[in-house]
């Protein structure tokens, strides 16, 4: 019997999977069942009333897809009447994700959306979609900080922030938001690119650039999540590429300490279940009690056999 | 990851790994793939589709599924039909299926058609992939008691679909080509006009051409017929949670409004969409 447990940015889940912002939502329920997940991360909310990108939304590159939908958004009232409520039958804890233009709106629609059945925030500091050229707060650890104390000093609730892959130095930025009161950082978003048909010459996305998603990213995202790992204290979600259980036991084994699982939702919708169900095998089958004893685990290369030993014992 | 995991029957929409039973050319551009499928699969209804997750071809496989509408389904038989013309990367990959294949398959997903328990006769209209996705109508019809004509439109007479599914199931069949003529809008609306004064046209159902939408929205306001329309999009997740698959229909405020159309469709009302 494995433990798979874990306590990350203020809340206790009883697994360390769910889903990723955007990949996820009510439809979902009909293929599988959303009490084995860790927890639910709603589809990202403004306070604006969006309707999103021109079509072509998706296209499809080698190992992955890109998107530019653009955030769609049926704004706060109808996020507190009609999305809340269909998630009061089920057990796991909610977490809204949320986003806005600027450091104040994004404070103040925080504590806007800090209402009964919301366990804990994600802020979305790091859509390449949302500004001009695709720039994000999350490029930089001055918008970082500015923009993460002003959703601290707007919200009690546990705090998560979401890094854009999109920057020179994802570590500093993770610094930012650990000091300026973040429970945790989502590590990370899509990563900016583009495709052409070589046909008509055209973009295939309609808004030209986009962001590259899927099994392509995970090598980028995985050093990443193992270089905050490096720079912070604060837990780490990992999210990037993940389709299976070995995908997760990585992004563990790097410094994560939970993993949310976006575009493998789009290919096997029961992609969740599968991971949660491949890293309990994987746990059972190397010992470990605990799947919390994973969360940086790495061996730095040279290691010896007595290392390997304490690991594995170290989950009896 | 081509395999099922968790796949569970008490769900409505499962993904399942279904083994082809045929796969054979009906005309020079369009396959009829047969496959061995369980509930919930079997319980498609006429408009609903799966998202399939297409095999390789020319050495790639698609990453993302694609929407395919449903041709016709027997529960007794354990089966569910296809009607699809090769494209792109996606049916060319199912081109590649022979029998005892697998194809991995989720749904059945979205809204279908519904016929209305005062309807007596319905007009189907239909061209090129919409006569796939108009078939199953046929069935869906006869088993209601309705009656209906079907317009069914294509290039040449040899490239014409489903004649024989209409009639099978006692409908009248009108076929019109672009070879002849018969298949400009002047024509196919004298057509329409004719079934309205016969009280043959209770309903308009449409799918495959924006010409023949248009044509059936204009009858359907003058003459005070309704009607459904189903749409295609490009799809990312199929189960209304990426917002991929939307399009431009007309809202209660008078404006323009999006709505996907894995979710809130495939199967709208006629009057709804902008354009097919």
């Amino acid at each position: 019997m494995v433990d798979l447990a874990i306590d990350i940015g203020g809340l206790r889940l009883a697994n360390p999977v769910m889903p990723a912002s955007g990949t996820f939502a009510d439809g979902l329920a009909r293929v599988i069942d959303f009490n084995r997940l860790g927890a639910f991360v709603t589809k990202t909310v403004t306070r604006e009333l969006r309707t999103g990108n021109p079509t072509p939304r998706v296209a499809e590159t080698a190992g992955g897809m890109l998107n530019s939908i653009g955030i769609p958004s049926k704004g706060v009232d109808y996020f507190i009447n009609q999305t809340l409520p269909f998630y009061r039958r089920f057990t796991p804890p909610l977490i809204a994700s949320i986003s806005a233009p600027t450091a104040d709106g994004f404070a103040s629609l925080a504590a806007e959306i800090g209402v009964a059945g919301v366990a804990a925030i994600e802020a979305n500091i790091s859509c390449p979609n949302l500004e001009q050229d695709g720039r994000a707060f999350a490029m930089t650890p001055q918008a970082t900080a500015g923009v993460v104390a002003r959703l601290r000093a707007a919200t009690r609730l546990p705090l998560w922030v979401k890094l854009t892959p999109n920057t020179g130095d994802i570590a500093d930025v993770a610094r930012a938001a650990e000091a300026n009161g973040a429970d945790a950082v989502v590590v990370a978003n899509t990563i900016l690119a583009m495709a052409i048909d070589v046909e008509t010459f055209r973009p295939r996305l309609g808004s030209i650039t986009g962001g590259l998603s899927g099994p392509a990213v995970k090598p980028i995202i995985l050093r990443q999540v193992y270089q905050c790992a490096r720079a912070v204290k604060i837990d780490i979600v990992g999210c990037g590429g993940i389709a299976s259980g070995n995908d997760a036991v990585e992004y563990l084994l790097a410094g994560a300490r939970a993993v949310q699982v976006g575009t493998a939702t789009f290919v096997h919708p029961t992609a969740l279940i599968r991971v949660i169900d491949e890293l309990e095998a994987f746990c059972s089958r190397r010992g470990f009690a605990r799947i919390s004893a994973l969360t940086g685990a790495l061996m730095s290369a040279g290691a010896d056999e007595t290392d390997v030993e304490w690991r594995q014992e170290a989950g009896e | 990851m081509d395999t099922v995991h968790a796949a569970n029957s008490f769900f409505p929409v499962a993904e399942q790994s279904a083994a082809v039973m045929t796969n054979a050319a009906v005309n020079p551009e369009y396959k009829h793939l047969v496959v061995a499928a369980d509930a919930p699969a079997v319980d498609v209804v006429a408009g609903q589709f799966f998202h399939l997750l297409c095999p390789p071809s020319d050495g790639a496989a698609p990453f993302l599924r694609r929407p395919m509408s449903v041709y016709a389904a027997d529960r007794a038989r354990g089966c569910v039909e296809f009607l699809y013309k090769v494209t792109g990367a996606g049916t060319r990959g199912l081109a590649t299926l022979a029998p005892g294949d697998r194809l991995n398959m989720l749904g059945p997903l979205g809204r279908g058609f519904t016929l209305a328990p005062t309807w007596r006769h319905i007009a189907v209209v239909g061209r090129g992939v919409g006569l796939a996705t108009l078939a199953p109508l046929a069935l869906m019809a006869e088993r209601a008691g309705v009656g209906a004509t079907a317009i069914l439109s294509a290039r040449r007479p040899d490239l014409v679909m489903s004649v024989e599914l209409f009639r099978a199931h006692g409908a009248d069949v009108v076929v019109v080509t672009d070879s002849d003529h018969s298949s400009d809008v002047g024509n196919v609306e004298r057509l329409l006009r004719d079934l309205a004064t016969r009280h043959k046209a209770d309903a308009l159902f449409t799918c495959g051409s924006n010409r023949l939408l248009l044509l059936l929205q204009r009858l359907g306001k003058e003459l005070g017929i309704s009607g459904q329309v189903a749409l295609e999009q490009q799809m990312g997740c199929a189960l209304g949670m990426c917002f991929c698959c939307v399009r431009d229909f007309h809202a209660a405020d008078g404006g323009v409004e999006h709505r996907r159309v894995c979710w809130d469709g495939p199967v709208f009302d006629l009057q709804e969409p902008l354009s097919w």
